[in-house]
């Protein structure tokens, strides 16, 4: 179980060794472009691959933290270099690494210029990321957390779209905003209990008044990632501007950082808070979920609209995480491992029919079954699975969901599911009129088919959705021991009260 | 204590005064124009030497605290950790300007000057003693009014040498002032004398005394509302004097605040503690907010290192010693941050003339990646992004905030660093997301580089080995406090 080499090391630092090499590819632009493309995917492929033996090796019946390792970093300050996984965090990484050599794929034809340092900027990325869910450090986390911006501000800004410069600047200062409140708790709770380890923090009772006040904090960070109602504006502008690549990364992974912060901070360190604060975030996850479905149904664009309904599908894990029971918390994860698969999918399946039309506007298309038969069936799958179709990967987070909510709040639960019938109706919306209709317009019967590159994305994204769909044991039998250990620490006399 | 063992506790300053006094000889003598690039050529490496050496030598000084003529000057691991920092500091500054690029401030007696500068400073490091404080003061003050106005053929030049002049001798009044008042009722003008006439009942006159001197001394780290120096003299003065300016003085200028406040005036923390606090407050405020409109790199800079010092200052206003700590990391990183970013404007020529304005380094990513990259590091660091230097400054300052309940301070401090955040992300943006109007001269001086990789090394490695340096820091100041 505990293997002797430090493999979460190795995964987390293996692609910033790959942006060290990518500094040594020499030679004429579109050699170092071609190399520079070879390099990331074999890099992030390998990751892939290490992070694999993380799936292998994990044992789903031990409580507590595994492959964990200590290094002393600051020392006598309690602030040490430790990672480790447990069910809640291994889903993420591997999602982590599975989406990008997918999103370096995907960006293999679309991007032309400096394409040394996108893929730099993705392999920090990836670093960053998996350092991030690794982290049993709070100040290690911080700092991954937070290095996240940087490589996603320039991949936006430097190879998004015309308004990119706008969508980069918001995208950064309102999640930095989030972030130094909760950089600011982290201090004050790093004062009260003179750590800044994850499970010794967890262990730690922090007075009720001030755990309002760190929840506060955390949430401000945590809402803004995730993003909740009303804070969630940067994350159309962002997706609509973004890269293809950098769109899935975003929808994909980023998005479950605030998720993920919530269950490995917010319910275990904070449970009297959580439980107060419970109603607010139910009522702003409703209002996100109905409301953000509804304005998805006014957009003309296809990312704004995929991107909206990203803020709807995170609302219901909100909902789940703080439904606080078994089914709703397994839920939320569920959810959040199915939408980064299908909304990463989904936005890749704008990038595709982009790079070819060079618009995102749902009128320009219409009969793009005709000319892309393949593109028209993962599509549909896609949508379908994003809509919640039993047999897909959506259905089981968003089933598990409403249920943990009924058994919490019964209104709650009606309410989110009013939001699945609007899902419903945009989606199917978009579909009807991007890929069905009669192909009228020249440029729609002269697209090219799906190339076996596209191809090659689609069928593994497609394959895990529905596997998860059609076997969801395999993600539920990692996490469900975490997750009763997680609802342990929140405390008897909140459990008591489901 | 006989003179050699006096000689040995004070050798980096000896040092300096032994180089300062060839420079003079050797700039006097040599005075035929044939030679004149050779003279050059030999001064700075004797300058350069001389802080090489100083620096070495601070290894050979003694440990533990050891106080001389009749404790003035008093080294102990603290001031030689200062002194380090402003050595290096000033090899930095000096190192730059060596290129030969140095809009004509490279000269004999720019590097006499800047080693006199030098020296006050460590005495200023040093001082035990009112007195003392005052001569390494002026020691370290006359200089710079000169060589801000060391291009004499430039109106801007000479007009921020008389502002900071001017300026100067203001703030250097209300410093004597405070201090004569703190002589008056304290009836010593030893720190250590001053600190024991605290047990007894504090008069107001102490009080104001030492509100007096502290107004003084803020003025020299440029905290607002002392501030309004800062941007004219940054922008008018030479690049390479405003890059000596941005980084050596303040360290010396913030270890002497740290000596006066934690040390003669312990006794009555409250009162400075609040104090600091406005000032730190102030200049956070001032700093984010005022550099967001600035069109010249220089003054941008001005106001950042304003916002700097304010959360320099947030750690210092804690009192305790994890403070102090705090803030000595924290003008570490500051100084490699400013030695990176001044390499680098310090490199970016157009048609052999200077460029200054923010708009000029547009598209510079294509242009000059390694001066855009280098930039874009620093600019990061500078508005506290992890994992770079930057942030771990920040960590410390605010967590002695926050162990000291400042919790509102580390609030302010934290908001305006998005705020700070703004005008940082503007530059990447000019430099990564747009492209160049006219393109900037090719090629980078060896020095230029040097200082660049070694300061991005520095802030980009730095969290392998904050836990060595956070021990030796706080060791250190537990040491001397």
């Amino acid at each position: 179980m505990n293997s002797s080499w430090p493999l979460l090391s190795v995964i987390t630092f293996l692609p910033l060794s790959g942006v060290l090499f990518l500094m040594l590819v020499r030679g004429t632009e579109a050699n170092v472009a071609t190399n520079a493309k070879l390099v990331a995917l074999w890099v992030s492929g390998f990751t892939f691959f290490l992070s694999l033996f993380l799936y292998v090796g994990f044992d789903p019946d031990f409580v507590g933290y595994q492959f964990e390792e200590q290094v002393d970093w600051i020392s006598g300050a309690g602030i040490s270099y430790h990672l480790g996984i447990d069910g809640i965090s291994m889903p993420f990484i591997l999602l982590s690494t599975f989406l990008v050599p997918l999103s370096i794929l995907a960006s293999w034809g679309s991007i032309t210029h400096r394409v040394r340092d996108y893929m730099m900027a993705f392999l920090v990325l990836e670093t960053m990321m998996v350092g991030m869910f690794a982290s049993l450090d709070m100040l290690m986390f911080y700092l991954f957390f937070e290095g996240v911006l940087i490589p996603m501000f320039l991949i936006i800004g430097i190879w998004g779209g015309i308004d990119r410069v706008y969508a980069a600047f918001k995208f950064f200062l309102y999640t930095l905003l989030g972030s130094v409140l909760m950089l600011v708790c982290m201090l004050v709770m790093y004062q009260q209990s003179g750590t800044t380890d994850i499970p010794e923090l967890a262990a730690f009772d922090f007075a009720p008044t001030l755990q309002f006040w760190l929840f506060l904090g955390f949430f401000a960070s945590f809402a803004v990632k995730v993003p909740m109602w009303p804070v969630h504006t940067w994350l159309p502008d962002a997706h609509v501007q973004a890269p293809t690549a950098g769109s899935m990364i975003l929808a994909g992974v980023l998005l479950k950082m605030g998720g993920y912060g919530f269950l490995r901070f917010s319910l275990p360190m904070f449970p009297d808070a959580s439980d107060l604060f419970a109603p607010m975030i139910f009522a702003l996850s409703v209002v996100a979920v109905i409301y953000t479905s509804l304005v998805a149904l006014a957009q003309s664009d296809m990312k704004k609209l995929i991107a909206y309904s990203s803020v709807a599908h995170m609302g219901f894990v909100t909902i789940g995480i703080f439904s606080m029971n078994e089914q709703g918390i397994a839920g939320a994860m569920f959810q959040m491992i199915s939408h980064g698969l299908v909304s990463a999918a989904l936005f890749f399946c704008v990038g595709v029919v982009y790079d070819r039309l060079h618009t995102r506007e749902i009128s320009a298309y219409g009969g793009v079954v005709d000319a892309m038969p393949r593109y028209a069936a993962f599509f549909m799958f896609m949508m379908l699975a994003s809509v919640g179709l039993p047999g897909t990967s959506g259905f089981v987070g968003e089933m598990l969901v409403l249920v943990g909510a009924w058994n919490r709040a019964n209104w709650v639960a009606v309410l989110a599911a009013i939001g699945l019938i609007l899902g419903a109706c945009y989606m199917l919306w978009l579909y009807r009129r991007v890929v069905f209709g009669r192909a009228e317009k020249p440029e729609i019967l002269e697209l090219e088919a799906l190339s076996s590159r596209e191809f090659l994305i689609f069928v593994p994204l497609t394959v895990f959705v529905l596997w998860f769909g059609v076997y969801p044991s395999t993600l539920l039998d990692i996490m469900e021991l975490a997750v009763s250990d997680l609802l342990g620490q929140i405390g008897p006399q909140q459990t008591a009260l489901r | 204590m006989n003179l050699v063992q006096t000689f040995s506790v004070a050798l980096p300053e000896f040092i300096l005064v032994a180089v300062a006094l060839s420079l003079v000889l050797v700039a006097a003598f040599a005075n035929s124009s044939e030679s004149e690039a050779s003279t050059l050529k030999l001064v700075r490496s004797l300058s350069l030497g001389g802080y090489g050496l100083a620096f070495l030598s601070l290894f050979m000084l003694p440990a533990g605290q050891v106080v001389l003529f009749n404790g003035l000057f008093a080294i102990d691991g603290f001031a030689i950790y200062m002194k380090g920092l402003a050595l290096l500091g000033a090899f930095f500054a000096s190192w730059l300007v060596s290129d030969g690029w140095g809009e004509g401030v490279d000269r004999a007696e720019f590097h006499l000057l800047v080693l006199m500068a030098v020296l006050g400073m460590l005495l200023m490091i040093s001082a035990h003693d009112l007195i003392a404080l005052y001569m390494g003061l002026e020691l370290q003050s006359l200089p710079l009014y000169v060589i801000a106005s060391m291009r004499t053929n430039s109106l801007r030049s000479s007009e921020a040498g008389l502002k900071y002049f001017l300026l100067g001798a203001l703030s250097s009044g209300m410093l004597l002032y405070g201090a004569s008042l703190v002589y008056g009722f304290a009836g010593s003008t030893a720190y250590a004398d001053i600190a024991t006439s605290l047990n007894d009942d504090v008069s107001v006159g102490l009080t104001v005394g030492m509100v007096f001197l502290l107004s003084g001394l803020a003025f020299k780290i440029s905290a607002a509302p002392f501030h309004m120096w800062t941007p004219d003299v940054y922008e008018g003065a030479p690049t390479p004097v405003t890059a000596l300016f941005a980084i050596v003085p303040k360290v010396a200028a913030m270890t002497l605040i740290m000596n006066v406040t934690y040390f003669a005036f312990s006794g009555i923390s409250d009162q400075w503690s609040q104090i600091l606090i406005a000032l730190s407050v102030a200049s956070m405020i001032v700093g984010a907010t005022g550099a967001i409109m600035q069109q010249n790199i220089k003054r941008m800079l001005a106001y950042s290192s304003i916002a700097h010092m304010g959360y320099a200052l947030a750690g210092l206003a804690a009192g305790s010693l994890e403070g102090a700590a705090g803030v000595v990391i924290y003008m570490t990183t500051y100084v490699f941050m400013g030695a990176g970013a001044f390499s680098i404007i310090m490199s970016l020529r157009r048609d052999d003339a200077p460029v200054e304005r923010i708009s000029d380094l547009s598209g510079l990513s294509s242009t000059h990646p390694l001066l855009a990259a280098g930039m874009m590091v620093v600019m990061f660091s500078m508005a506290g992004i992890p994992p770079l230097a930057g942030f771990f400054g920040k960590w410390y300052v605010f967590l002695a905030a926050v162990n000291a309940g400042l919790v509102p301070l580390a609030i302010i401090g934290v908001l305006t660093s998005v705020v700070g955040a703004f005008y940082y992300l503007r530059i990447i943006k000019l430099m990564y997301f747009e492209d160049a109007d006219a393109p900037l001269d090719e090629g980078i001086s060896r020095q230029n580089r040097l200082v660049l990789v070694a300061s991005l090394a520095f802030i980009i490695l730095f969290f392998l080995g904050i836990g060595q340096l956070s021990g030796v820091v706080g060791a250190n100041i537990v040491a001397f406090f």
